[in-house]
């Protein structure tokens, strides 16, 4: 797909723009670019925690539930489910952009509840996950005595088992590392911060195409500016994904 | 597909404007099955070390298909969702050239973490966590 640009066009003689988008599409760019280092600065610095200890838990132990299925050992299954509401969200958030260079009012209305939907769906899945890691108790050895603890940022139960020790049937394990629950909830909660911040957008975008807003300007590039930072946002969990589930 | 379209323009700094390819949305599901596809292929890869219980280079490997695919699917959303493929070399650049520092931003800390780990082990008392042999004969996370 190249773009057909006269030779020897003077791109930097002013009255335009030399990157061929409008102010604010620029700026909302190099805002994801600030946000993208921002992000990579959570998952670098867990990252060098992670490698500076000789112990880490294993994502296929500590995500290993599902909603209604009890104690079933179902590795990664939940996570995955999120991670395909976020990418069908990401689909219908492109989906709204397109009616919009259409100028389609309905169009854009249709796909934008779809994308508030998707959004909102990812969340509730979130909050279910903190629920369950936080309230899901497990018997930790603890200065030689056991305790029934969740994990929270400041301790968890995803340390390596104790050999022979069980507590009601459950296996005793030894405190994990902190960091784990610092570095989780610290970067899931600052992605799920800002996939509040794009619910709230997208409903903002849907009223405005509603009562008319952008039919009487003639274009619809604020929803284009907004399924940029959506974009992101799906952009920054495929990272997310990848360091705190996969690897 | 672009036309040099000045009356649609948005904004007046605007030299042409991208017109809705008429295949666009052909496009945009066939982006979203190769996410969905690549989504499944990590999936797969992240479950089988669960599954096999492999280690060493194995897992090392698998690790790095990961990230790679990853890196993938990062390129088919910034490309084709958010649109940078269509855009001006000069856009594509002011965005993707910072991204180099990465390189050494990433190699830096594992590095500073892998020392921090180093030092630790030579000169602490073992951590409670450490004093135990994990329940997994292949320490999860761990680089060596």
């Amino acid at each position: 797909m190249s773009t057909q640009v006269p030779v020897g066009y003077k791109w930097w003689s002013g009255g335009k723009s030399p990157f061929n988008v409008s102010y604010g599409k620029l700026m909302m760019w190099i805002f994801l670019v600030s946000d993208t280092f921002t992000f990579a600065g959570l998952l670098i610095s867990y990252g060098s925690i992670r490698v500076s200890h000789g112990y880490w838990p294993d994502p296929n132990y500590v995500f290993n539930r599902f909603p209604l299925m009890g104690d079933a050992n179902l590795p990664l299954a939940f996570v995955s489910l999120m991670t395909f509401i976020l990418i069908m969200s990401s689909v219908t958030m492109v989906l709204a952009v397109h009616e919009g260079h259409k100028r389609n009012q309905k169009g854009v209305a249709k796909w934008l509840l779809w994308t508030i939907v998707g959004g909102l769906m990812f969340l509730g899945c979130q909050a279910w996950e903190w629920t369950h890691l936080i309230t899901h108790t497990h018997p930790v050895l603890i200065d030689g005595q056991i305790q029934e603890i969740g994990a929270t940022i400041t301790q968890n139960h995803f340390g390596p088992a104790v050999p022979g020790l069980f507590h009601d049937g459950h296996q005793v394990t030894l405190p994990g590392p902190v960091g784990f629950g610092n570095c989780f909830f610290g970067i899931t909660g600052f992605h799920g911060f800002h996939v509040s911040i794009g619910v709230f957008l997208n409903i903002l975008m849907y009223f405005w195409t509603i009562n008319g807003r952008f039919a009487r300007v003639g274009h619809y590039e604020m929803v284009e500016k907004i399924g940029l930072y959506w974009h992101f946002v799906d952009l920054v969990w495929v990272f997310v994904f990848l360091c705190f589930y996969l690897i | 597909m672009e036309h040099v379209n000045q009356a649609m323009a948005v904004a007046p700094e605007i030299t042409f404007q991208h017109e809705p390819a008429p295949n666009a949305k052909k496009k945009i599901w066939k982006t979203f099955w190769i996410l969905l596809i690549l989504t499944i292929a990590e999936l797969a890869l992240g479950l089988s070390h669960y599954a096999f219980h492999v280690g060493g280079a194995v897992l090392l490997f698998l690790k790095g298909a990961m990230i790679i695919l990853s890196a993938f699917k990062a390129i088919y959303i910034v490309g084709i969702f958010m649109h940078l493929g269509d855009e001006v070399k000069s856009l594509k650049m002011i965005i993707l050239v910072p991204l180099i520092s990465f390189v050494w931003f990433i190699l830096a800390f594992l590095w500073d973490g892998t020392s921090y780990k180093n030092l630790r082990n030579r000169y602490n008392v073992p951590a409670p966590a450490e004093q135990v042999v994990p329940h997994d004969t292949q320490k999860p996370g761990s680089l060596n």
